[in-house]
């Protein structure tokens, strides 16, 4: 196994770990604000796609298409929230996840109904097709060198709006205590719908930019959806940064355990038994991990202890 | 009305219906009696966790997961004459019910033990969660375990026996599956009224208290899962037999999500919420499946309506009372 795979395999894992976190900062700052759990995240994470993919055929631009993308999902979360989430947030815990995964049956159908269960397509542009030159002579495609640009440029715009920002201080004010900033006059319920929206807005954006490199089809925001909270929960639910570190944790174990473990199981099994076994275990790494993380902190990397 | 009435009704109705469609010879109907009734019995088990002791497992296919591949495996085994090699020990597959029952619920209850063990340490989101995990990680392996179909599943040609019934003959299997649903229904109402149910019930809404009394509410709780998780095991083996099929979609978590379904639309903790709600779940899935092809939307719809606006489910709807709070 020589250097030039284990370092393209880390670029793999960053980038599959950004996207995680463009899906983990949304549920974690809805979790963290309104104390909701969302399983209708990776709803918003699809019509993202569908969306992208509808207006990247209408028009043939990739940007209008990451802006229709974001767009979509925005709208949808809103919409959402108005309509649905906003009479969860004081019920049980149990009320919000059959909530929430009821609107994924309507979500996901409904995509369905309107375009049909044959996948689309959406094509990353030409100015970032094919591979660059990185130092080393590793050939990497340039889009998903851009895909972890976005990632770490979305994770330091929201870590500006959380610490500069008035919104990003009624937002955390909102995490500590609703009653008081609510008497301090500013109004909770748009704030929720906003947080909501923007939430889903990332989700959407990531959907766009994953469904470049994958097919864009109805249930596609439910493994990213399973692996998000896997994310969240790792990292402490309600903090951003545990989001970051942990969506980078998962992106690389869950990549690198892929190829390494198949190779370190090589090393004292017969080969097909090695590879099986192997393969089955990185499947299961991430989830491995998470357990072993809530039983070593039951709140998570980051999370507030109680 | 009272409770009383509704859960005779119900239990009636399900005597009921398939013995009309065996006069009527119609089987399709006796089918979807027993997939009616192996889900129920799946949401009872699921229910003495989630209804009594407030465990909102978002991972309980892992244990239908199990049962149905406990009896995909012995029959397997017994369907191609090999041994199961299981290190030193070599167990010959076997196509009896009561074995493979047996497997079932001792796997089923085993994996509860130390998924409960682990996750119980948590409570609230992340106890959701750990067990979403767990289910996953079951998901994933069952994918990419080859030497028992992975991604294909297994296929068992013929249905396993039970000593002094023909199980290939729909009412027969269905009555056989009815019994156990019957038992687990028993033991659920046995249970609640029994001291421990009434700890555990005292658990999920007043941990301290129940501290404070001397009992150890995580324990009450990791019992109350183990039960859960062998009669939902239980449902597995059975679910598999039915279908004489079994697939990593067992271990799904849209199984899990779809299992607290039939009891929140039946109500929860309430005894017959699981049987009221799986007997709606397979008629709402056969009569607009019929219909539209998008039949989900629709489940969605009702189930959020439910949410909303009926607490406490169909029951809590007849008899006025909202029943079990989670």
């Amino acid at each position: 196994m020589s250097a030039l795979l284990i370092i393209e395999q880390v670029l793999n894992g960053l980038q599959f770990g950004v996207m995680l976190f463009l899906m983990a900062a949304g549920l974690t700052l809805i979790f963290g604000v309104m104390g909701l759990i969302n399983l209708a995240h990776g709803s918003f994470y699809m019509v993202g796609a569908f969306a992208a993919a509808a207006v990247a055929a209408a028009t043939g631009s990739f940007l209008l298409a990451l802006a229709a993308a974001m767009a979509a999902a925005a709208l949808a979360g809103a919409l959402v929230e108005m309509v649905v989430i906003r009479r969860l947030y004081r019920a049980a815990h149990l009320d919000q996840v059959l909530a929430t995964f009821a609107l994924i049956l309507i979500f996901s159908e409904g995509t369905r109904w309107i375009f049909g269960s044959f996948p689309l397509f959406l094509d990353a542009p030409g100015y970032l097709s094919g591979p660059i030159s990185l130092p080393g002579g590793i050939q990497y495609p340039v889009y998903r060198i851009a895909l972890i640009g976005v990632g770490i440029a979305v994770a330091l715009g929201l870590w500006y709006l959380s610490a500069h920002t008035r919104l990003g201080i009624r937002i955390r004010a909102g995490e500590n205590d609703r009653e008081m900033i609510a008497a301090l006059g500013v109004d909770i319920s748009k704030l929720y719908t906003l947080v909501f929206a923007l939430g889903a807005a990332l989700a959407g954006l990531a959907g766009a930019l994953v469904g470049a490199i994958q097919s864009v089809q109805v249930g596609m925001g439910e493994p990213v959806l399973i692996l998000a909270f896997v994310v969240i929960v790792i990292g402490g639910i309600g903090s951003v940064k545990g989001a970051f570190v942990a969506a980078l944790l998962v992106g690389l174990t869950d990549t690198l355990g892929g190829i390494f473990l198949p190779e370190l199981f090589k090393l004292f099994m017969e080969s097909g038994a090695a590879t099986q076994t192997g393969s089955a275990l990185a499947s299961m790494a991430v989830y491995i991990l998470m357990s072993v993380v809530l039983v070593w902190r039951p709140t998570g990397l980051f999370g507030a202890r109680t | 009305m009272p409770e009383r009435l509704i859960n005779a009704l119900v239990l009636a109705g399900f005597l009921a219906v398939p013995l009309w469609a065996l006069a009527a010879d119609e089987p399709f109907t006796i089918t979807l009696a027993t997939r009616a009734a192996i889900l129920a019995l799946a949401a009872v088990g699921l229910n003495i966790a989630l209804g009594i002791g407030g465990l909102v497992s978002l991972g309980h296919a892992v244990f239908f997961g199990l049962g149905g591949y406990a009896m995909g495996i012995l029959a397997y085994h017994a369907q191609t004459y090999s041994a199961l090699e299981l290190g030193p020990l070599s167990i010959a597959g076997t196509k009896s019910m009561p074995v493979i029952w047996l497997a079932a619920i001792t796997g089923a209850a085993l994996a509860a033990l130390v998924i409960g063990w682990l996750s119980l340490r948590t409570a609230g989101v992340y106890f959701i969660m750990i067990t979403l995990a767990f289910g996953q990680m079951f998901f994933y392996f069952a994918i990419s375990w080859s030497a028992y179909g992975g991604e294909d599943g297994l296929s068992i040609y013929v249905r396993n026996g039970f000593p002094g019934l023909n199980t290939l003959v729909p009412i027969q299997f269905f009555g056989l599956c009815l019994a156990l649903l019957c038992g687990a229904l028993v033991l659920h109402w046995r249970l609640r009224a029994s001291p421990f149910g009434l700890a555990l019930n005292a658990a999920r809404q007043v941990p301290e208290r129940v501290a404070t009394v001397g009992l150890d509410p995580v324990r009450l709780k990791l019992v109350a899962f183990v039960i859960s998780g062998a009669i939902t095991g239980l449902a597995g083996a059975l679910f598999a037999d039915l279908n004489r099929f079994v697939s990593p979609t067992m271990f799904s978590w849209q199984l899990s999500g779809e299992l607290i379904i039939l009891i929140v639309i039946g109500g929860v903790g309430r005894l017959m919420g699981p049987v009221i709600g799986a007997a709606l779940f397979v008629l709402l899935e056969y009569w607009l499946g019929g219909m539209t092809e998008f039949w989900q939307i629709w489940l969605g719809v009702v189930l959020l309506l439910i949410v909303l606006f009926a607490r406490g489910g169909i029951l809590g709807l007849l008899t006025g009372r909202e029943g079990a709070h989670v």
